[in-house]
């Protein structure tokens, strides 16, 4: 019955739209990453290293950049745990890349009190400065635009998270100089998290 | 009321082992290694302290749950996901004063018989992270943590878990499952973790800012901190004030204060040339209240008589730009989001909501989707594991209960007649 005849139930839903993993090239821990990892490990019960699963794949896509079907497998070996139980945490977290992204990635977060701030506009502004939408990765391959969920800092909103430093009170205005100095000066462009600011103006 | 959780934040170094040292840090903890941990518990039922993580449940019955004839180890889950939308408290604590924390975890672990308190911190905040391993680096070395604390025989070791963003992961069980190293997804209930929580042990769960109550607890009196509130919401309380205000941030009073005083006396009110038009006094999660309604006391108890719950006081400020459609899409854009996927309800029920609401929000909608979205929120809430099910619908149900009219005027319109100017200028892009 068509009771709503202009929703489509099924092929847009977001969760049916992941696909698997590339194979990537073969995948070992380099020294220092898989130290780190037995480091990690030393956290959990001895029987527990399933626990480790999380940074172990963030330690994976610190190497590569994002991670690959080959990564999963050498976690899960080390992890003792079946490459189907990584997969399934690697599909599940959205700070887990699972294909290549730009040297920046630019999470703009879209929830209420940033979207009431202007979120919107400065996810615009993204988009118009490099001609792509959000979910893509500009042509030079230096940015990938995110569109994220709250971020947990509203009293700084519009909040953009680019790799793992933090840019707040951003504004659409702003948005050119931004991807300018990104370029230039890497992440020391961001303004950065403002309590620590707060504390450097005040002589940390 | 003086802040006491925050009251030094402001200061330069206020997140290192000196500056806490200064103002008295670790005194709590050196005070009750004195007491036994069943004193401990009692000084915390006592005080009447309620988790700060939203459900306000009193944290010493918590503790007192803890199975202690279980032979298997016991844990300290710290839940430092802070997602909730329109909250960021726990935020300032970690990066401001995470010494209170560390004391507070280990207070916690002394008094339910752990050897280990596991931080789980939300994976974006990587910058929080590295400031509280920084000051665990510091408590060690100095003996607050470790073997042997304070010469006191009592051992306890502290580690930060990193997430990788999953707003349920926020949930006490679905943390455990995260902690576990598999998909954030809730557990049933009963048992409750404080019988089989991580790894099948008995485990307490407790919310960043509850545990950076207990030092001031211990040290201080259960009397003297119950005393700070009104009755059974005694204590200082961190509120998180945001969206359309003039000074948006973390707010610490009492629980006497009114959400009159944190929005236009704490905050500012809203901004020049506009009015209040509704307040979120809890998180997104929560019910809204109209201006009528900010006399209201931002207790616990008496937020949830004016119809809301206080949730994790995360205080969201609307003013007159606001289409009221258009924040329930954006909630539950979030809400279909972050739905773990486990109970069909709340996988399936909240992609429905959503594409109903933009729907209507862009002009397509009929009135008989009024209904539908009420009978599609009914077979949610109460429906699932977790509590996610009912926050999914509540900005559903609670638009539509007091803004009707903005339903109806979408509808018979055919447009969003309030397109705020925040909003994307390109509808396509909104």
């Amino acid at each position: 019955m068509s009771f709503h005849p202009k929703m489509i139930y099924d092929a847009t839903f977001h969760k049916s739209t992941r696909t698997l993993a590339e194979e990537g090239a073969p995948f070992v821990y380099t020294p220092d990453h898989r130290a780190r990892l037995v480091e990690i490990l030393g956290r959990y019960p001895p029987t527990q290293k399933r626990s480790a699963v999380l940074p172990a794949l963030y330690l994976a896509q610190q190497q590569d950049g994002y991670i690959t079907a080959s990564a999963m497998r050498h976690v899960a070996e080390i992890l003792e745990i079946t490459p189907a139980d990584v997969e399934d945490v690697v599909s599940y977290y959205t700070m887990f890349y699972t294909k290549p992204v730009g040297r920046f990635v630019l999470n703009v977060c879209r929830t209420l009190s940033c979207a009431l701030n202007g979120a919107e506009r400065v996810t615009e502004a993204i988009c118009d400065h490099l001609s792509i939408e959000p979910g893509q990765t500009d042509s030079s391959g230096t940015f990938t635009l995110c569109e994220v969920e709250c971020l947990g800092a509203c009293d700084r909103a519009p909040v953009i998270m680019v790799n793992d430093a933090w840019h707040e009170c951003a504004s659409p205005d702003d948005i050119g100089r931004l991807l300018d100095d990104l370029r230039t000066r890497g992440e020391a462009a961001v303004t950065g998290c403002h309590h620590v600011i707060e504390a450097r103006s005040t002589g940390r | 009321m003086e802040p006491l959780l925050t009251a030094h934040v402001r200061e330069p170094n206020s997140f290192t082992l000196e500056a806490f040292l200064r103002h008295g840090g670790y005194e709590g903890l050196r005070k009750a290694l004195t007491m036994t941990p069943d004193e401990v518990i009692e000084v915390v039922k006592a005080s009447g302290l309620r988790g700060r993580g939203g459900a306000g449940f009193p944290t010493g019955m918590k503790w007192q749950f803890v199975d202690k004839k279980s032979p298997k180890s016991r844990y300290i889950a710290c839940n430092a996901d802070e997602s909730e939308p329109g909250t960021f408290k726990d935020h300032v604590l970690m990066e401001r004063n995470p010494h209170l924390l560390l004391e507070g975890c280990a207070i916690g672990c002394f008094a339910i018989g752990a050897k280990v308190a596991y931080i789980y911190i939300r994976g974006e905040f990587f910058h929080v992270q590295q400031v509280l391993e920084g000051a665990i680096a510091e408590a060690y070395a100095a003996g607050y943590l470790g073997q042997n604390v304070l010469g006191s025989g009592f051992s306890c070791d502290i580690y930060v878990h990193r997430g990788a963003g999953a707003y349920e992961a926020g949930e006490e069980t679905a943390l455990l499952e995260s902690l576990e190293g598999k998909r954030a997804q809730p557990r049933n209930k009963p048992p409750f973790p404080a019988v089989v929580g991580l790894y099948g042990c008995p485990t307490a769960v407790n919310n960043v800012e509850t545990l950076s109550n207990v030092p001031l607890i211990v040290k201080n009196g259960a009397e003297w901190y119950a005393a700070l509130g009104p009755e059974k919401n005694g204590g200082p309380k961190l509120y998180c004030v945001s969206g359309h205000v003039r000074r948006p941030g973390v707010y610490e009073a009492s629980m006497n204060v009114t959400l009159r005083e944190l929005v236009e006396g704490y905050a500012g009110g809203v901004r020049e040339g506009r009015t209040l038009k509704a307040v979120i006094p809890g998180g997104s999660s929560v019910p809204i209240l109209l201006p009528d309604q900010l006399d209201t006391r931002a207790s616990f108890d008496d937020v949830q008589k004016a119809g809301s719950l206080l949730g994790s006081a995360g205080i969201v400020v609307l003013d007159d730009t606001t289409c009221m459609v258009w924040l329930a899409e954006n909630l539950l854009h979030f809400y279909r989001h972050e739905s773990c996927g486990k109970c069909t309800p709340c996988r399936e029920g909240t992609d429905w909501l959503y594409k109903i609401l933009r729907r209507i929000d862009r002009g397509e909608g009929h009135m008989r989707d009024l209904d539908l979205l009420g009978s599609v929120s009914s077979q949610i809430a109460g429906k699932t594991l977790c509590a996610f099910g009912d926050a999914a619908v509540t900005p559903v149900v609670t638009t539509l209960k007091h803004f009707r009219h903005e339903y109806e005027a979408h509808i018979l319109e055919g447009r969003c007649p309030l397109v705020a100017p925040w909003r994307a200028s390109q509808p396509v892009r909104a």
